[in-house]
Protein backbone atom coordinates (compact mmCIF):
# COMPACT_ATOMS: atom_id res chain seq x y z
CA UNK A 1 0.00 0.00 0.00
CA UNK A 2 2.82 2.71 0.98
CA UNK A 3 4.58 1.51 -2.06
CA UNK A 4 2.11 2.12 -3.94
CA UNK A 5 1.65 5.67 -2.25
CA UNK A 6 5.45 6.33 -3.19
CA UNK A 7 5.01 5.43 -6.74
CA UNK A 8 2.41 7.83 -7.33
CA UNK A 9 4.50 10.47 -5.67
CA UNK A 10 6.97 10.03 -7.90
CA UNK A 11 6.88 12.84 -10.99
CA UNK A 12 5.54 11.15 -14.28
CA UNK A 13 8.02 11.18 -17.19
CA UNK A 14 5.77 13.36 -19.02
CA UNK A 15 6.09 16.04 -16.04
CA UNK A 16 10.36 15.42 -16.29
CA UNK A 17 10.31 15.43 -19.80
CA UNK A 18 8.22 18.31 -19.60
CA UNK A 19 10.31 20.52 -17.21
CA UNK A 20 13.75 19.59 -19.37
CA UNK A 21 12.15 21.07 -22.03
CA UNK A 22 10.38 24.20 -21.13
CA UNK A 23 13.59 24.75 -19.66
CA UNK A 24 15.51 24.08 -22.84
CA UNK A 25 13.09 26.01 -24.63
CA UNK A 26 13.28 29.04 -22.35
CA UNK A 27 17.21 28.63 -22.37
CA UNK A 28 17.57 28.16 -26.25
CA UNK A 29 14.87 31.46 -27.15
CA UNK A 30 17.24 33.81 -24.27
CA UNK A 31 20.71 32.74 -25.80
CA UNK A 32 19.28 33.44 -29.52
CA UNK A 33 18.28 36.54 -28.29
CA UNK A 34 21.42 37.54 -26.94
CA UNK A 35 23.41 36.38 -29.85
CA UNK A 36 21.47 38.55 -32.32
CA UNK A 37 21.71 41.54 -29.88
CA UNK A 38 25.31 41.60 -29.62
CA UNK A 39 25.65 39.97 -33.07
CA UNK A 40 26.19 43.55 -35.10
CA UNK A 41 28.52 44.81 -32.24
CA UNK A 42 30.71 41.62 -32.32
CA UNK A 43 30.75 42.09 -36.17
CA UNK A 44 31.58 45.36 -36.29
CA UNK A 45 34.69 44.99 -33.18
CA UNK A 46 36.16 42.69 -35.49
CA UNK A 47 35.63 44.45 -38.44
CA UNK A 48 37.24 47.36 -36.88
CA UNK A 49 40.09 45.69 -35.50
CA UNK A 50 41.16 44.48 -39.10
CA UNK A 51 40.26 47.22 -40.47
CA UNK A 52 42.73 49.23 -38.36
CA UNK A 53 45.78 46.59 -38.54
CA UNK A 54 45.59 46.35 -42.22
CA UNK A 55 46.13 50.27 -42.48
CA UNK A 56 48.92 50.34 -39.60
CA UNK A 57 50.65 47.99 -41.45
CA UNK A 58 50.58 49.14 -44.99
CA UNK A 59 51.27 53.28 -44.20
CA UNK A 60 49.62 55.40 -46.79
CA UNK A 61 47.58 53.46 -48.38
CA UNK A 62 43.76 54.67 -48.67
CA UNK A 63 41.62 51.55 -49.92
CA UNK A 64 42.03 48.13 -49.71
CA UNK A 65 41.15 45.22 -51.99
CA UNK A 66 40.31 42.31 -50.84
CA UNK A 67 41.71 39.29 -52.75
CA UNK A 68 41.52 35.47 -52.94
CA UNK A 69 44.06 33.01 -55.13
CA UNK A 70 41.73 30.45 -57.30
CA UNK A 71 42.54 28.74 -60.25
CA UNK A 72 46.28 30.54 -60.44
CA UNK A 73 44.80 33.77 -60.12
CA UNK A 74 44.59 36.63 -57.93
CA UNK A 75 40.50 36.98 -57.58
CA UNK A 76 38.25 39.88 -56.20
CA UNK A 77 37.15 38.18 -52.85
CA UNK A 78 33.05 39.79 -52.45
CA UNK A 79 32.27 38.60 -49.45
CA UNK A 80 31.57 40.84 -46.54
CA UNK A 81 33.79 39.22 -43.79
CA UNK A 82 37.18 38.22 -44.01
CA UNK A 83 39.11 35.02 -44.07
CA UNK A 84 42.20 33.28 -43.68
CA UNK A 85 42.90 32.57 -46.89
CA UNK A 86 42.08 36.43 -48.18
CA UNK A 87 44.55 38.63 -49.07
CA UNK A 88 44.60 42.51 -49.41
CA UNK A 89 46.09 44.74 -51.74
CA UNK A 90 47.00 48.13 -51.34
CA UNK A 91 46.29 51.54 -53.44
CA UNK A 92 46.48 54.81 -53.06
CA UNK A 93 44.74 58.31 -53.38
CA UNK A 94 44.66 57.73 -57.20
CA UNK A 95 44.32 54.33 -57.18
CA UNK A 96 48.23 53.05 -57.67
CA UNK A 97 48.78 50.14 -56.63
CA UNK A 98 51.22 50.17 -53.13
CA UNK A 99 51.25 46.77 -51.03
CA UNK A 100 50.03 43.91 -49.90
CA UNK A 101 49.01 43.31 -46.28
CA UNK A 102 49.57 39.66 -46.22
CA UNK A 103 48.18 37.47 -42.85
CA UNK A 104 50.18 34.64 -40.88
CA UNK A 105 48.15 31.95 -38.72
CA UNK A 106 49.26 29.53 -36.85
CA UNK A 107 50.09 27.90 -33.12
CA UNK A 108 51.90 29.99 -30.88
CA UNK A 109 53.22 29.24 -27.41
CA UNK A 110 49.85 28.52 -26.01
CA UNK A 111 46.91 29.13 -28.96
CA UNK A 112 46.42 29.87 -32.39
CA UNK A 113 48.26 32.91 -33.21
CA UNK A 114 47.17 35.04 -36.46
CA UNK A 115 48.91 38.12 -37.32
CA UNK A 116 49.16 40.68 -40.58
CA UNK A 117 52.21 42.01 -41.75
CA UNK A 118 52.59 45.10 -44.79
CA UNK A 119 54.88 43.82 -47.58
CA UNK A 120 55.81 46.39 -50.48
CA UNK A 121 56.64 43.91 -53.26
CA UNK A 122 58.46 46.55 -55.28
CA UNK A 123 61.23 47.34 -52.60
CA UNK A 124 61.15 43.43 -51.42
CA UNK A 125 60.09 45.35 -48.23
CA UNK A 126 58.30 44.52 -45.08
CA UNK A 127 56.26 47.67 -43.82
CA UNK A 128 55.04 46.55 -40.20
CA UNK A 129 53.61 43.74 -38.67
CA UNK A 130 50.22 43.54 -36.29
CA UNK A 131 48.74 40.44 -34.03
CA UNK A 132 45.42 40.35 -34.44
CA UNK A 133 44.61 37.18 -32.47
CA UNK A 134 46.73 35.59 -29.80
CA UNK A 135 46.42 34.35 -26.21
CA UNK A 136 50.13 34.04 -25.49
CA UNK A 137 51.48 34.15 -21.75
CA UNK A 138 50.43 37.31 -20.17
CA UNK A 139 53.49 39.85 -19.37
CA UNK A 140 55.78 37.17 -21.44
CA UNK A 141 54.23 36.41 -24.98
CA UNK A 142 51.87 38.86 -24.90
CA UNK A 143 54.59 41.32 -25.66
CA UNK A 144 54.73 40.16 -29.30
CA UNK A 145 52.36 43.12 -29.51
CA UNK A 146 52.84 45.18 -26.79
CA UNK A 147 56.57 45.46 -26.77
CA UNK A 148 57.14 48.53 -29.11
CA UNK A 149 61.03 47.38 -30.44
CA UNK A 150 59.89 43.88 -31.33
CA UNK A 151 56.83 45.47 -33.40
CA UNK A 152 59.75 47.68 -34.74
CA UNK A 153 61.85 45.31 -35.52
CA UNK A 154 59.31 44.04 -38.87
CA UNK A 155 58.89 47.62 -39.71
CA UNK A 156 61.43 48.64 -43.28
CA UNK A 157 62.74 44.76 -42.78
CA UNK A 158 64.28 43.78 -46.27
CA UNK A 159 62.51 40.28 -47.19
CA UNK A 160 65.27 39.05 -49.36
CA UNK A 161 65.57 35.45 -47.16
CA UNK A 162 63.75 34.24 -44.39
CA UNK A 163 63.64 35.95 -41.59
CA UNK A 164 65.61 34.77 -38.16
CA UNK A 165 64.74 35.55 -34.58
CA UNK A 166 67.89 35.59 -32.55
CA UNK A 167 68.71 36.30 -29.00
CA UNK A 168 68.53 40.04 -28.31
CA UNK A 169 71.73 41.79 -28.71
CA UNK A 170 73.43 39.17 -31.05
CA UNK A 171 72.11 40.46 -34.43
CA UNK A 172 74.30 40.41 -36.77
CA UNK A 173 73.05 40.04 -40.13
CA UNK A 174 70.18 42.28 -41.82
CA UNK A 175 67.69 39.26 -41.70
CA UNK A 176 68.00 38.64 -38.05
CA UNK A 177 65.93 39.96 -35.88
CA UNK A 178 65.47 40.51 -31.80
CA UNK A 179 63.89 37.88 -29.77
CA UNK A 180 62.02 39.22 -26.99
CA UNK A 181 64.05 37.90 -23.80
CA UNK A 182 61.67 35.53 -21.76
CA UNK A 183 59.58 35.21 -24.69
CA UNK A 184 61.56 33.21 -27.51
CA UNK A 185 59.38 30.40 -28.25
CA UNK A 186 56.53 33.44 -29.25
CA UNK A 187 58.95 35.39 -30.82
CA UNK A 188 60.09 32.46 -33.14
CA UNK A 189 56.44 31.76 -33.98
CA UNK A 190 55.87 34.73 -34.34
CA UNK A 191 58.43 34.81 -36.95
CA UNK A 192 58.00 31.62 -38.28
CA UNK A 193 54.35 31.94 -39.23
CA UNK A 194 55.53 35.18 -41.37
CA UNK A 195 58.24 33.13 -43.19
CA UNK A 196 55.63 30.70 -43.88
CA UNK A 197 53.07 33.42 -45.15
CA UNK A 198 55.65 34.96 -47.02
CA UNK A 199 56.48 31.75 -48.79
CA UNK A 200 52.91 30.82 -49.34
CA UNK A 201 52.14 34.05 -51.06
CA UNK A 202 55.18 35.50 -52.89
CA UNK A 203 55.12 32.72 -55.54
CA UNK A 204 51.19 33.20 -56.21
CA UNK A 205 51.72 37.19 -56.47
CA UNK A 206 52.63 39.55 -59.38
CA UNK A 207 55.97 39.28 -60.34
CA UNK A 208 58.20 42.42 -58.54
CA UNK A 209 56.76 45.65 -58.98
CA UNK A 210 53.82 44.90 -61.03
CA UNK A 211 50.53 45.56 -60.31
CA UNK A 212 48.22 42.64 -59.27
CA UNK A 213 46.24 41.14 -62.14
CA UNK A 214 42.63 39.99 -61.31
CA UNK A 215 40.07 38.87 -63.17
CA UNK A 216 37.52 41.40 -62.91
CA UNK A 217 37.74 44.28 -64.60
CA UNK A 218 38.45 47.20 -61.64
CA UNK A 219 35.37 49.59 -62.65
CA UNK A 220 34.50 48.77 -58.84
CA UNK A 221 37.73 50.70 -57.86
CA UNK A 222 37.37 53.93 -55.98
CA UNK A 223 33.76 52.99 -55.16
CA UNK A 224 32.19 51.69 -52.02
CA UNK A 225 31.82 47.70 -51.66
CA UNK A 226 31.84 44.98 -49.67
CA UNK A 227 34.77 43.74 -51.52
CA UNK A 228 36.97 46.61 -50.52
CA UNK A 229 37.91 48.41 -47.22
CA UNK A 230 38.08 51.71 -46.34
CA UNK A 231 40.28 53.04 -43.77
CA UNK A 232 37.36 53.95 -40.67
CA UNK A 233 37.28 58.19 -41.41
CA UNK A 234 39.60 59.05 -44.02
CA UNK A 235 38.62 63.00 -43.60
CA UNK A 236 39.62 63.50 -40.24
CA UNK A 237 43.09 61.26 -40.67
CA UNK A 238 44.13 63.45 -43.77
CA UNK A 239 42.53 66.15 -42.35
CA UNK A 240 44.83 66.46 -39.41
CA UNK B 1 14.57 42.49 12.17
CA UNK B 2 16.01 38.92 12.73
CA UNK B 3 15.23 37.98 9.34
CA UNK B 4 16.87 41.04 8.03
CA UNK B 5 20.20 39.64 10.18
CA UNK B 6 20.18 36.02 9.57
CA UNK B 7 20.34 36.92 5.76
CA UNK B 8 22.91 39.63 6.16
CA UNK B 9 24.70 36.83 7.90
CA UNK B 10 23.89 34.48 4.88
CA UNK B 11 25.88 37.12 2.71
CA UNK B 12 29.08 37.67 5.38
CA UNK B 13 29.63 33.51 5.59
CA UNK B 14 31.04 33.61 1.86
CA UNK B 15 33.44 36.38 2.87
CA UNK B 16 35.16 34.81 5.48
CA UNK B 17 33.94 31.82 7.41
CA UNK B 18 33.06 30.17 4.43
CA UNK B 19 34.97 31.72 1.60
CA UNK B 20 34.73 29.10 -1.18
CA UNK B 21 38.21 29.53 -2.41
CA UNK B 22 40.03 29.65 1.10
CA UNK B 23 37.81 27.52 3.38
CA UNK B 24 36.06 24.86 0.21
CA UNK B 25 38.67 25.52 -1.97
CA UNK B 26 35.79 25.10 -4.75
CA UNK B 27 36.66 26.62 -8.29
CA UNK B 28 40.17 26.07 -8.46
CA UNK B 29 40.05 26.20 -12.54
CA UNK B 30 39.44 29.85 -12.81
CA UNK B 31 41.86 30.56 -9.35
CA UNK B 32 44.49 29.60 -11.47
CA UNK B 33 43.72 29.96 -14.97
CA UNK B 34 42.74 33.62 -14.96
CA UNK B 35 44.77 35.11 -11.71
CA UNK B 36 47.94 36.25 -13.86
CA UNK B 37 46.60 39.77 -13.83
CA UNK B 38 44.23 41.76 -11.68
CA UNK B 39 41.85 43.33 -14.39
CA UNK B 40 41.94 40.00 -15.55
CA UNK B 41 40.98 38.15 -11.94
CA UNK B 42 37.99 41.12 -10.99
CA UNK B 43 36.41 40.81 -14.80
CA UNK B 44 35.93 36.94 -13.96
CA UNK B 45 34.87 37.69 -10.29
CA UNK B 46 32.40 40.12 -12.09
CA UNK B 47 31.33 37.44 -14.67
CA UNK B 48 31.34 35.03 -11.92
CA UNK B 49 29.53 36.86 -9.49
CA UNK B 50 26.31 37.68 -12.14
CA UNK B 51 26.03 34.02 -13.10
CA UNK B 52 25.42 32.83 -9.17
CA UNK B 53 23.26 35.54 -8.44
CA UNK B 54 21.26 35.29 -11.52
CA UNK B 55 21.24 31.34 -11.29
CA UNK B 56 20.29 31.23 -7.87
CA UNK B 57 17.46 33.68 -8.18
CA UNK B 58 15.91 31.57 -10.84
CA UNK B 59 16.51 28.10 -8.84
CA UNK B 60 15.32 29.27 -5.71
CA UNK B 61 12.20 30.94 -7.27
CA UNK B 62 11.41 27.79 -9.65
CA UNK B 63 13.01 24.82 -6.69
CA UNK B 64 8.94 23.83 -6.39
CA UNK B 65 8.66 22.83 -10.07
CA UNK B 66 12.07 21.50 -10.89
CA UNK B 67 11.88 17.78 -9.96
CA UNK B 68 14.59 16.46 -8.19
CA UNK B 69 14.95 13.30 -10.82
CA UNK B 70 16.36 16.16 -13.57
CA UNK B 71 17.67 18.89 -10.86
CA UNK B 72 21.20 18.58 -12.28
CA UNK B 73 20.41 19.39 -15.58
CA UNK B 74 17.99 22.00 -15.00
CA UNK B 75 20.81 23.66 -12.60
CA UNK B 76 23.33 23.32 -15.37
CA UNK B 77 20.76 24.60 -18.17
CA UNK B 78 19.98 27.64 -16.55
CA UNK B 79 23.93 28.20 -15.71
CA UNK B 80 24.72 27.66 -19.02
CA UNK B 81 22.10 30.39 -20.62
CA UNK B 82 23.76 33.12 -17.60
CA UNK B 83 27.20 32.00 -18.90
CA UNK B 84 26.49 32.45 -22.71
CA UNK B 85 24.78 35.93 -21.83
CA UNK B 86 28.38 36.80 -20.53
CA UNK B 87 30.27 35.44 -22.97
CA UNK B 88 28.47 37.43 -25.83
CA UNK B 89 28.38 40.42 -23.88
CA UNK B 90 31.46 40.63 -22.59
CA UNK B 91 32.73 39.82 -26.23
CA UNK B 92 30.64 43.25 -27.30
CA UNK B 93 31.65 44.95 -25.31
CA UNK B 94 35.62 44.59 -23.83
CA UNK B 95 36.43 42.78 -26.69
CA UNK B 96 40.48 42.89 -25.15
CA UNK B 97 39.41 41.59 -22.12
CA UNK B 98 37.01 38.93 -23.56
CA UNK B 99 40.62 38.10 -25.68
CA UNK B 100 42.56 37.61 -22.52
CA UNK B 101 40.34 35.23 -20.60
CA UNK B 102 39.29 32.91 -23.70
CA UNK B 103 38.00 29.65 -22.90
CA UNK B 104 37.90 30.82 -19.11
CA UNK B 105 34.58 32.26 -19.45
CA UNK B 106 32.13 29.62 -21.18
CA UNK B 107 34.07 27.30 -18.29
CA UNK B 108 31.96 29.10 -15.75
CA UNK B 109 29.37 26.65 -16.70
CA UNK B 110 31.72 23.70 -14.76
CA UNK B 111 32.60 25.72 -11.93
CA UNK B 112 31.89 23.79 -9.31
CA UNK B 113 30.96 26.46 -6.92
CA UNK B 114 28.03 27.79 -8.89
CA UNK B 115 26.26 24.24 -9.36
CA UNK B 116 27.25 23.61 -5.44
CA UNK B 117 25.73 26.61 -4.39
CA UNK B 118 22.87 25.28 -6.26
CA UNK B 119 22.28 22.10 -5.29
CA UNK B 120 23.74 22.86 -1.08
CA UNK B 121 21.72 26.17 -0.56
CA UNK B 122 19.51 27.39 -3.44
CA UNK B 123 17.17 25.00 -3.54
CA UNK B 124 16.53 24.63 0.08
CA UNK B 125 16.07 28.17 0.88
CA UNK B 126 13.87 30.76 0.05
CA UNK B 127 14.58 33.99 -2.89
CA UNK B 128 15.88 36.46 -0.50
CA UNK B 129 18.11 34.33 1.46
CA UNK B 130 19.39 32.13 -1.66
CA UNK B 131 20.19 35.34 -3.18
CA UNK B 132 22.18 37.14 -0.38
CA UNK B 133 24.56 33.92 -0.26
CA UNK B 134 24.69 33.99 -3.76
CA UNK B 135 26.59 37.44 -3.56
CA UNK B 136 28.33 36.67 -0.38
CA UNK B 137 30.15 33.68 -2.08
CA UNK B 138 30.38 35.80 -5.25
CA UNK B 139 32.14 38.53 -3.57
CA UNK B 140 34.04 36.37 -1.22
CA UNK B 141 35.42 34.43 -4.66
CA UNK B 142 35.67 38.00 -6.02
CA UNK B 143 37.94 38.70 -3.11
CA UNK B 144 40.16 35.56 -3.39
CA UNK B 145 40.37 36.07 -7.37
CA UNK B 146 41.54 39.30 -6.78
CA UNK B 147 44.21 38.95 -4.09
CA UNK B 148 45.84 36.09 -5.91
CA UNK B 149 45.52 38.25 -9.42
CA UNK B 150 47.00 41.42 -7.38
CA UNK B 151 50.16 39.15 -5.99
CA UNK B 152 51.00 37.81 -9.16
CA UNK B 153 50.55 40.56 -11.50
CA UNK B 154 52.50 42.74 -8.91
CA UNK B 155 55.56 40.51 -8.24
CA UNK B 156 54.94 39.32 -12.20
CA UNK B 157 54.77 42.67 -13.70
CA UNK B 158 55.92 44.81 -11.31
CA UNK B 159 52.28 46.49 -12.09
CA UNK B 160 48.51 46.05 -10.44
CA UNK B 161 45.67 46.85 -12.86
CA UNK B 162 48.40 47.86 -15.76
CA UNK B 163 49.40 50.86 -13.59
CA UNK B 164 53.34 50.56 -13.22
CA UNK B 165 54.48 50.21 -9.79
CA UNK B 166 58.21 50.18 -9.47
CA UNK B 167 59.59 51.41 -13.08
CA UNK B 168 61.78 50.90 -15.28
CA UNK B 169 64.64 48.94 -13.40
CA UNK B 170 62.14 46.47 -12.10
CA UNK B 171 63.02 43.20 -12.83
CA UNK B 172 59.77 40.89 -13.00
CA UNK B 173 59.69 37.32 -11.54
CA UNK B 174 58.31 36.04 -14.28
CA UNK B 175 57.34 32.72 -12.80
CA UNK B 176 54.38 34.25 -10.82
CA UNK B 177 52.51 35.28 -14.14
CA UNK B 178 52.81 31.95 -15.43
CA UNK B 179 51.01 28.95 -13.88
CA UNK B 180 53.55 27.83 -11.17
CA UNK B 181 53.25 31.13 -9.88
CA UNK B 182 49.32 30.56 -9.76
CA UNK B 183 49.87 27.44 -7.23
CA UNK B 184 52.52 28.74 -5.11
CA UNK B 185 50.64 31.98 -4.49
CA UNK B 186 47.58 30.11 -3.94
CA UNK B 187 49.40 27.49 -1.43
CA UNK B 188 50.96 30.56 0.64
CA UNK B 189 47.31 32.44 0.36
CA UNK B 190 45.75 28.86 1.38
CA UNK B 191 48.38 28.89 4.47
CA UNK B 192 48.08 32.57 5.65
CA UNK B 193 44.41 32.46 5.82
CA UNK B 194 44.67 28.96 7.88
CA UNK B 195 47.33 30.41 10.37
CA UNK B 196 45.42 33.50 10.79
CA UNK B 197 42.48 31.43 11.08
CA UNK B 198 43.86 29.47 13.21
CA UNK B 199 45.58 32.34 15.79
CA UNK B 200 42.05 33.92 15.74
CA UNK B 201 40.54 30.71 17.03
CA UNK B 202 42.98 29.93 19.88
CA UNK B 203 42.38 34.09 20.87
CA UNK B 204 38.87 33.83 21.24
CA UNK B 205 39.87 30.38 22.88
CA UNK B 206 42.19 32.51 25.53
CA UNK B 207 39.47 35.22 25.80
CA UNK B 208 37.14 32.93 27.30
CA UNK B 209 39.49 31.17 29.64
CA UNK B 210 40.40 34.49 30.01
CA UNK B 211 36.54 35.59 31.11
CA UNK B 212 35.70 32.03 32.77
CA UNK B 213 38.62 33.23 35.21
CA UNK B 214 37.10 36.21 35.56
CA UNK B 215 34.40 34.76 36.09
CA UNK B 216 35.52 32.16 38.83
CA UNK B 217 37.00 34.96 40.49
CA UNK B 218 34.07 36.94 40.55
CA UNK B 219 32.05 33.91 41.95
CA UNK B 220 34.89 33.69 44.67
CA UNK B 221 34.90 37.21 46.05
CA UNK B 222 31.30 36.96 46.02
CA UNK B 223 31.57 33.78 48.31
Amino acid sequence: MSQSKNYEQEPSSNRLVASMAIAGFISGVIIIAIYLATFNTIKDNKARELRQAVFKVLPNVSYMQKLYFENNTLVIAKSDGMDDDMIFAGYDKQGKFIGYAIQGKGAGFQDTIHLLFGYLPEKQLMTGMAILESRETPGLGDKIFKDMHFVGEFVNHLMKQAIKAVKKGTKSHDYEIDAITGATISSKAVVRLMNAAFNRWSPKLSPLGQEPVFQMSKQTQGSLDSSQIQPESPNIQIGK
Amino acid sequence: MATDASAYEEMLKGLWRENPTFVQVLGMCPMLAVTNSATNALVMGLATLFVLVGSSLLVSSFKRWIPKQVRISLYIIIIATFVTVVDYSLLALVPAIHKELGAFIPLIVANCMILGRQEAFASKHSIKYAVMDAIGMSLGFLIALLALGSVREILGSGSLFNVDLFGANFEPWVIMILPPGGFLTLGLLLLFFNWFTERRKQFLLKVAQADQSVAIVGVKDNG
